[in-house]
């Protein structure tokens, strides 16, 4: 199990890095060219609502960018070390949930929802989980058959 | 690549041409530019994205706020748009009902309705 570690300080500007180096990996590990779009939006929209948590709680750490290639199927995490309770759930990024009221930036929240509604609506395979630590947003795609080389 | 903007009047429409990069480091330059407008009266703004390379939910959030301010003055904000990577966010966001999207700024600057 191949993986490329990045991580960078929530900064915006570091967000087009991680979708660079994301797609770069990802293309090398076989995932269909046509996919390749999807990707990169993907690893920019997760890597953006973390930059986003880190500055909204003055996180200090690295957002956290794994990429995983597997036999089947190529992987990426990208965690947050923000302290809950951000709307995590998926439920939320169509509406179903609302954060609470009295929250501070509902601007802040809108965005993050269709942040996470792009994701959703981007990829099959995407699991959002919270642990002890921060957020995690994993999403996987296959690979395409190796073809032979002519 | 980074973000250009450059602004041009035909008729009463402004039209914003915007390139490279749409994301969340870019979109705080392109949310500057539409308010400006807005802010010195041009309610008619065509936004053509031929020249976006990328877009993300920062960019539509920055589009749809554009649009929510010319609205406040009885205004329109219409896209030009034939790339199929960007039209498809604007898809699965359901933003398609709410930008009138055009294939063309010649197209987009005579559209009343």
């Amino acid at each position: 199990m191949a993986t490329v570690e990045l991580l960078f300080s929530a900064l915006p500007e570091h967000v087009r890095t991680a979708r660079l180096v994301a797609a770069a990996v990802a293309r090398r590990a076989g995932v269909d060219e046509a996919v390749l779009d999807e990707v990169r939006l993907a690893v920019g929209e997760a890597c953006s609502r973390a930059v986003g948590l880190h500055i909204t709680h003055e996180v200090a750490t690295p957002v956290r960018v794994t990429l995983i290639e597997e036999e089947k199927k190529f992987s990426i995490e990208v965690g947050d070390d923000a302290p809950r309770p951000a709307p995590l759930d998926l439920a939320s990024a169509n509406g179903s949930e609302r954060p609470a009221p009295g929250h501070e930036d509902p601007g802040a929240d809108s965005e993050d929802d269709m942040g996470l509604a792009v994701i959703s609506g981007l990829v099959d395979d995407v699991e959002v989980t919270a642990d002890e630590r921060g957020g995690l947003i994993r999403m996987s795609w296959p690979i395409a058959p190796a073809t032979v080389a002519s | 690549m980074d973000l250009s903007l450059s602004t041009e009047t035909v008729g009463d429409r402004t039209v914003v041409r915007v390139g490279g990069e749409i994301d969340v480091y870019t979109a705080p330059k392109l949310r500057e530019q539409l308010v400006e407008l807005v802010n010195d009266g041009s309610y008619h703004l065509v936004v053509d994205m031929e020249g976006v390379d990328f877009l993300d939910s920062t960019g539509l959030g920055v589009l749809v706020g554009g649009l929510k301010r010319v609205r406040a003055h009885e205004g329109s904000l219409r896209l030009v748009c034939n790339q199929e990577r960007i039209l498809k966010i604007f898809r699965i966001t359901g933003l398609t009902k709410v930008f009138p999207i055009h294939t063309s700024v010649e197209d987009a600057v005579q559209a009343t309705d």
